[in-house]
């Protein structure tokens, strides 16, 4: 078959970096074409058609539909389970418990703290009792409804601060101590002695919880042996890793595919019971069965920000330079070791320039549900209380917030020993982020014009870092290149929606000159794509970007392989320019891609690459600064945020929509965290989570949000951290967010909100405090 | 349109099981929530008040047993055998296998089940799909044609207006309708617009930004698109 100009889809214009030698990394790209532009997303016809198919999309012959009856205590025994009358309800076709043989293996939540799948004693409202599997999820939950269970109910602790009282009900028999941690550097004491100021305070964050919009769930089928789950995941592998480990299974004969998910900002990076249930349920029927949380099931028992109550202090010279920071906090895992402190005093640790810190925090067990990873561990909560104090000392020395920052720019990581940063952008951050918000000018227009309305507007801002930017191995992606110029991109990275897959199909493009929409992406399934790691900890970009890349230069290296052997030239000799090999040192010697011999024959070249270590002995770090203005309404406390602007370093832009679009969902994000979001746990009377839907717990909506937020990027591209120069974003963008809202509420009536959510209630009655007192 | 009827009798084997099953149910009509079952009871009661005969009247349907409606969706007639208690969003979804609308909390919170019926923006998990006969529904699968996006469609991803996009067609039907009802208007009337539909990843600035550029390309102002 001849190949025809027209049907080449490799563009001619389009200019290919240089092909590394075999076993050494490409080198920084130097001019981009495609990186850094706005590219719509490859997949966004899928996501607005309604071709694309979640996991929750998912129709199969024959399926069943799971419903799981959970728990409605904090704390109980589980004396009887009777599930008689519920096996003989209309289209019921299982009902598995703690009773059914076989179906009850044991449990744990990332490794730690050992349960069984339905186990006996249940230590937060929402554990697992029993399950169903009918023909329709009416009849399951008729069912659900219909199993009689005897409960010994316990008494319980769900207040953080409670469960460490000697009186209070003990989670697991022992303390309620999960661990405690600790960091010291330097001396404290000392630093306190050389402060001119030093200040203390206490802060409390507010649990919150993920609720993706498409909820957690799965649908399991079996074929003989193996046994497939579409599953709603950030992490396909990891999935059928820890399935296999607790159905004692093969991993191979484990497949789980997750082409598209809704949504997870961590709360979908691990095994979760219902999966296994799903998979009982599918094996005991022998039919597959779809199991889909209600919308109540993802607020009690698929994770959550675990509260946290932080107390700092910190000493500073009259010049603005720290001297020390003391910082103690407690965060509450739940009912299982679940990390309710991790990295919480990771931004007291690393953020400023300070010689004498100490750190301490204990994790807690509470009768409720275990936490997860949310969006950034630790740092948004840490952020609500250093950001703040940074703020109150610029105000107790008369200084500009943004000034006190810039005088304690760290030049090294001091949390990792003093080891450099491969880039570090907090200076740049702050300032293109207080030129783009127009801060000095601000800052004068309200100390004039803030006077008489009942209406006060304020402006704050803050600064963050997040701990890992450039991500985890290993990964490993596949690119096919056909020899009609067209590709497959193979990799095992989910997209949770921050665009990935555009950004790998636009590094392919960049690399080998293709033209995007002739890149095909086969993505998530372990079956048939590449193993990564989940895509948590900003990862994704960084990681699996740098694989395709690699993959991408072996793709041309055995090009130029092929071409060398037709044009009987040295590999050393040749260049890809405009579609073509061309010699590097007779351009008169060249053959055109598509009809190299040898790819002609073959039909497909296949380029691996594989994630190349992170530098060795350099800490990999995204900055922020974002800034704000809101309006208080001193009369009805309401909180009116007027704009955002966000100036973020992470390292290279990868796609402009995409990036822009990730700074303002963290954002987002962030100011559901500062104003609306908060669990409410009845500490009182029943230990229940009394706010489990959105009616009660308030997402932003598009009303609570500005109209406008703005991304100001500062790009510093970091070529030592990896191939593409790109850093983590997804996580860095949410950290600062609530912090300078709290700011900014200062700024606006002088009063320090140091607990979220900054709900109308909490601020009218601080405001009636303060004029109480007069 | 109208002469394009489709029969679409949902007459599985489950249900023939659940005919024989019904005798064991002892009358009880046990639903999904309490709050759905009286609603479920009152919409039966409407729903099949014309079909019935004087002396039959005092039979309401129980639950499990079946309802013939038909629907009317993106201009297609489906005649169909429903349980008074289904909700339109599962009639949509999980037995017509339009899954274009999205399931997200199945009481009314969220918006990703928006569907356009009659015209107006509404939450198909709060619609029984008894309750939904004779009306025009229209789902984000009514917006194209063939496999040509619709001008909010088209809006959306020009700009970037979603991020796992599973709030998308919620978002897109609830502008689709704003725009049909005010087909320009302000970045204010856009957010109250949404107002109702939730986007966890946070993508709002886009989806009013996209909002606005449907208003041009539904005006024909599009330039390119």
């Amino acid at each position: 078959m001849k190949q025809t100009e027209d049907k080449m889809y490799i563009d001619p214009e389009l200019v290919v970096p240089e092909t590394p030698h075999p076993g050494k990394p490409p080198k920084p790209w130097e001019k981009t074409h495609v990186i850094g532009k706005k590219i719509v997303r490859v997949d966004a016809y899928q996501r607005v058609s309604g071709a694309a198919r979640y996991p929750s999309d998912m129709i199969l012959p024959d399926m069943l539909y799971g419903a799981i009856l959970r728990c409605p205590h904090p704390n109980a025994h589980i004396k009887k389970v009777d599930t008689s009358k519920a096996e003989k309800m209309p289209g019921v076709r299982t009902v598995i418990s703690g009773n059914t043989p076989r179906m009850n293996p044991d449990f744990t939540y990332q490794g730690q703290g050992k349960t069984k799948v339905f186990d006996s004693h249940c230590r937060f409202e929402g554990d697992c009792v029993a399950a169903v599997a009918a023909e329709t999820p009416y009849q399951a939950w008729d069912a659900v409804r219909a199993i009689e269970v005897e409960y010994e109910t316990l008494p319980f602790v769900v207040d953080e601060l409670k469960s460490l009282d000697a009186k209070a009900p003990k989670v697991h028999g022992t303390g309620n101590t999960v661990k405690e941690e600790k960091y010291e550097r330097g001396d404290t004491a000392k630093g306190f002695r050389e402060a001119d100021k030093i200040l203390e305070m206490e802060f409390r964050s507010e649990c919150q919880l993920h609720t993706p919009l498409e909820r957690h769930g799965c649908v399991a089928r079996w074929d003989g042996d193996l046994l497939t789950l579409w599953e709603s995941t950030q992490g396909a592998f990891i999935i059928q890793r820890e399935m296999a480990q607790l159905l004692n299974m093969p991993m191979a004969k484990v497949r789980v595919i997750g082409h598209y998910m809704g949504g997870g900002f961590g709360s979908k990076l691990q095994v979760s019971k219902f999966t296994v249930i799903a998979a009982f349920l599918a094996k005991a029927t022998g039919r597959p069965v779809k199991m889909f949380l209600t919308r109540e099931e993802t607020f009690l028992a698929v994770g959550n920000r675990p509260p946290a109550k932080m107390k700092l202090k910190a000493g500073v010279r009259k010049d603005g330079t720290l001297t020390a920071l003391e910082f103690f906090g407690i965060g509450a895992s739940g009912a299982y070791p679940a990390g309710g402190v991790q990295l919480l005093d990771w931004q007291i640790r690393d953020l400023y320039n300070c010689p004498n810190v100490r750190c301490a925090g204990t994790d807690v067990y509470i009768n409720a549900g275990p936490a997860r990873a949310f969006r950034a561990p630790g740092h948004p909560q840490a952020s609500w209380a250093l950001e703040q104090m940074m703020d109150a000392l610029a105000q107790a020395l008369a200084m500009d917030p943004v000034e006190l920052r810039l005088k304690n720019v760290p030049a090294v990581s001091q949390a990792r020993g003093g080891i450099p940063y491969t880039s570090t952008g907090l200076k740049e951050c702050l300032r293109e982020g207080a030129k783009a918000f127009g801060w000095d000018k601000r800052k004068k227009e309200l100390a004039r014009e803030n006077g008489k309305s009942h209406i006060k507007t304020g402006i704050g801002m803050a600064g963050g870092l997040w701990f890992l930017g450039g991500g985890f191995g290993p990964a490993t992606v596949i690119v096919k290149l056909y020899s009609d110029g067209s590709a497959n991109l193979n990799m095992g990275a989910a997209d949770l929606g921050t665009g990935f897959k555009t950004v790998a199909a636009m590094i392919v493009s960049e690399e080998l000159g293709l033209r995007l929409d002739k890149i095909q992406i086969e993505n998530a399934d372990t079956g048939t794509t590449q193993f990564t790691m989940m895509s948590g900890g900003s990862k994704t970009t960084p990681v699996d970007g740098s694989a395709v890349r690699h993959a991408a230069a072996h793709v041309k290296q055995k090009l130029l392989a092929m071409a060398a052997k037709d044009l009987k030239l040295s590999v050393a000799d040749l260049a890809i320019k405009g579609g073509t090999v061309v010699s590097k040192t007779d351009s008169s010697k060249q053959k055109k891609i598509t009809e190299i011999s040898e790819f002609k024959e073959l039909s497909v070249i296949v380029g691996i690459g594989n994630k190349d270590p992170n530098p060795k002995g350099k800490a990999i770090e995204p900055f922020a600064a974002q800034f704000c203005e809101v309006k208080v309404n001193t009369k009805t406390g309401e909180l009116e945020i007027v704009r955002f602007v966000a100036s973020q370093d992470s390292g290279r832009i990868m796609n402009r929509y995409t990036y822009d679009n990730q700074v303002i969902g963290g954002i987002t994000m962030g100011i559901g965290f500062a104003a609306t979001e908060g669990r409410v746990l009845d500490g009182k009377q029943t230990g229940k989570l009394c706010n489990k839907s959105w009616h009660d717990y308030k997402l932003p909506t598009a009303l609570d949000v500005p109209p406008d937020i703005e991304s100001a990027p500062v790009e510093l591209i970091d070529n030592e951290a990896n191939v593409i120069g790109a850093k983590g974003l997804g996580e860095p963008v949410t950290i600062p967010t609530a912090a300078a809202i709290a700011n900014a509420v200062y700024n606006a009536v002088g009063i320090r909100f140091t607990e979220t959510p900054l709900s109308p209630l909490r601020i009218c009655q601080l405001l009636a405090e303060r004029s109480k007192k007069g | 349109m109208g002469s394009e009827s489709e029969e679409k009798q949902c007459s599985c084997k489950h249900h023939k099981e659940r005919s024989d099953e019904r005798e064991g149910d002892g009358g009880q009509g046990i639903s999904r929530r309490g709050f759905i079952a009286s609603m479920g009871a009152g919409a039966a009661a409407i729903a099949t008040a014309g079909r019935l005969s004087a002396e039959q009247k005092e039979e309401a349907i129980k639950s499990g047993e079946l309802a013939k409606i038909s629907l009317r969706v993106n201009g297609r007639t489906h005649r169909m055998l429903v349980e008074p208690r289904w909700s339109l969003l599962f009639v949509i979804r999980d037995r017509l296998g339009l899954t274009g609308i999205k399931e997200g909390c199945e009481r009314g919170e969220c918006g990703s089940c928006t569907v356009l019926i009659n015209g107006e923006p509404r939450y198909a998990c709060m619609t029984l799909a008894v309750e939904a006969e004779g009306m025009e529904i229209t789902t984000l699968e009514g917006l194209m044609k063939g496999e040509e996006l619709g001008p909010v469609q088209r809006a959306f991803v020009e700009e970037d207006a979603f991020q796992c996009g599973y709030c998308t067609p919620g978002q897109i039907m609830a502008v689709e309708g704003l725009l049909r009802h005010s087909p320009n208007p302000t970045i204010e009337e856009i957010r109250v617009g949404v107002g109702g539909n939730l986007c966890r990843c946070g993508a709002y600035r886009n989806i009013f930004r996209a909002a606005q550029r449907a208003a041009e390309l539904k005006s024909g102002k599009g330039g390119k698109s």
